[in-house]
């Protein structure tokens, strides 16, 4: 997948500045900024769901634009940073939603092929003991799971999450990184944008970090943010007992 | 209970009901007189009145809550909203001043294509209306208050008519249609509105894996595959068939869209499109039950349709409305 000269405003407001990238097929790839950078719009735009002002977004070749709504359902699973749910669905037809391709059939009536993806999908998100349950009875992480596994159940080649570490607590955060690495191994295209620049050193991930609309750097998630983008980017410094400290005056 | 086992045990219940309402009307017969109506060589008046008044009029009355179940479902999957409704939102008393205006002006008969087309296509002006003024994304208060601002505005301009009407009689043939009921109706009237149901029902049918994918929101359900534009035209338009056409043969009942989804809701795990042929059997279950209270003739004179409907329905709505604020709390 790839993206050229993207650009994206909303209201008065340049939120995408001549992005571009280029992501090789089965890159685990971490998306970085300080709030409002453009990490989700950028994710959106990745997602053919936001058309860029200008620019151009392919998916295996194809421009995004002249995809169908169920052909890039196909290629795309999206992962919104806000996820609301409007009714009480029973966990596994929430996650079932992930194998939607033109019908929604409730868990207990989808093919063979569908539930052995689901069940799956819950597996490793760890939701799994959740199943059979009504999602307005989880809490806020164990939502969140359910969420990952929806887009995980969904044959996409390609996963875009915004957030997935989100409201996650510090063992899943791990198990969420291992479990990014080990579907990149596999063979899927990962990009999923988060604020914790210890977890997404942890993913070994390519990190971009996005900065004002613009990509600022691109490298290996252990050189990068370097200690000058961690000043100029993130407005913080490490002191010497390695804590991060708030350093606004580089801004 | 399973959804299916609910679906047939509704089945059953609709066919009961129906089987039920030949026993039950303003003519006294016994157990074995009825049954004598029902088969060959019976006494003429007492088959006439069998097949031809009481069996359609339950077969109306199974049909407009059917109808208006499945309308309420389908509105509320769109909106994602339990307190969506064609009455509460506006669209049933939109039909019916589609239906009063025509023959205010004498320029339909009751029972004639002009009519149904004149509630539906009102229905559907209601509809467009409630979302060019409060759409999808606005909250369930504003939403309400819109479609109850629509609701007054279409039953102040059917009060405008009978205020102005030219004749008692006329004027009893208005208030007909803001009453709702399917007393006296012809196997032809039935026939009659099966188009726009059968429309609106394969209308609903496309709607529905849209609304399932609904409940993430409109960007997600876009991203599934499930483009939200597409899911509001097939439910706006099968809620326009299917309500306008309700209204045509039985003028407005409310609270039946409220109320049957509510009670079947669980059943389906909250699953928006499962919901719709529960609510749709469920709706026609209400008010076969509410036209067998009228027709058993406890009470004199007889009730209308609407106005049971709305006696039991309005309680239902302020309780849920009420669970709704506490819920979003």
């Amino acid at each position: 997948m790839s993206a050229e000269h993207i650009h994206v405003s909303l209201g008065q407001r340049d939120v995408l500045r001549d992005v571009s990238l280029d992501i090789v097929p089965g890159t685990l790839c971490a998306l970085t900024g300080p709030n409002g950078a453009g990490k989700s719009t950028l994710l959106r735009v990745l997602a053919g769901l936001l058309a860029p002002k200008t620019g151009r977004v392919s998916v295996q070749g194809d421009d995004i634009s002249t995809l169908t709504i169920a052909e890039r359902a196909r290629r795309i699973a999206w992962l919104p940073q806000s996820r609301p749910v409007a009714w009480n669905l029973a966990v596994e037809d929430l996650v079932a939603l992930g194998r939607f391709n033109g019908r929604a059939m409730p868990y207990a009536r989808v093919k063979a092929e569908d539930r052995d993806a689901i069940d799956h999908a819950l597996q490793r998100t760890g939701a799994m003991a959740f199943a059979g349950r009504d999602v307005q009875a989880l809490s806020g992480g164990e939502l969140a799971r359910v969420h990952l596994a929806r887009t995980f159940a969904s044959s996409a080649p390609i996963l875009l999450l915004d957030e997935p570490a989100a409201a996650l607590d510090l063992r899943h955060q791990i198990e969420l990184i291992a479990l990014l690495k080990e579907e990149s191994a596999n063979g899927r295209t990962i990009v999923f944008s988060a604020h914790d620049l210890a977890l997404v050193r942890q993913s070994h991930a390519r990190t971009l970090v996005l900065h004002h609309g613009s990509i600022v750097a691109d490298g290996a998630a252990l050189d990068v943010p370097d200690t000058s983008t961690l000043k100029s980017v993130f407005g913080v410094a490490k002191n010497p007992d390695g804590y991060f400290v708030s350093a606004p005056d580089f801004d | 209970m399973t959804p299916t086992r609910l679906i047939l045990a509704l089945c059953l219940v609709s066919a009961l009901l129906i089987g039920a309402s030949v026993f039950f009307g303003s003519a006294s017969f016994s157990f074995v007189d009825v049954i004598g109506a029902l088969g060959q060589g019976a006494d003429k008046t007492d088959a006439l009145i069998v097949w031809e008044i009481r069996l359609p009029r339950a077969v109306a009355a199974f049909g407009v809550g059917a109808a208006l179940g499945a309308s309420g479902a389908a509105m509320q999957g769109l909106l994602q909203n339990p307190l969506a409704d064609p009455g509460v939102l506006g669209v049933s008393s939109a039909a019916s001043l589609g239906a009063v205006l025509m023959l205010y002006f004498g320029l339909a008969l009751p029972g004639s294509v002009t009519l149904m087309a004149a509630a539906i296509v009102f229905a559907l002006i209601a509809m467009v209306l409630l979302f060019a003024i409060a759409g999808a994304k606005s909250g369930t208060l504003q939403l309400v208050l819109t479609g109850l601002g629509l609701s007054s505005l279409c039953g102040a301009l059917v009060s405008l008519a009978f205020n102005l009407a030219p004749n008692p009689y006329s004027l009893a043939d208005l208030i007909n249609w803001t009453l709702g009921s399917v007393a006296n109706r012809s196997w032809n009237d039935v026939l009659f509105v099966l188009p726009p149901w059968a429309l609106g029902a394969v209308a609903l049918w496309r709607a529905a894996p849209g609304l399932k994918a609904l409940t993430l929101g409109e960007e997600t359900a876009l991203s599934l595959g499930a483009d939200p534009k597409s899911t509001r035209a097939w439910a706006v338009g099968a809620t326009a068939l299917l309500t306008g056409a309700s209204v045509a043969i039985a003028g407005a009942v409310g609270f039946v869209g409220l109320v049957a989804p509510h009670l079947v809701r669980r059943f389906v795990r909250h699953d928006p499109a499962a919901l719709l042929l529960p609510s749709a059997l469920a709706g026609g279950v209400l008010l076969l039950i509410a036209d067998g209270i009228i027709r058993s003739g406890l009470i004199d004179p007889d009730l209308k349709l609407g106005v049971v409907a709305a006696l039991a329905g309005a309680p239902m709505f302020i309780l849920i409305a009420a669970r709704t604020e506490s819920v979003s709390r």
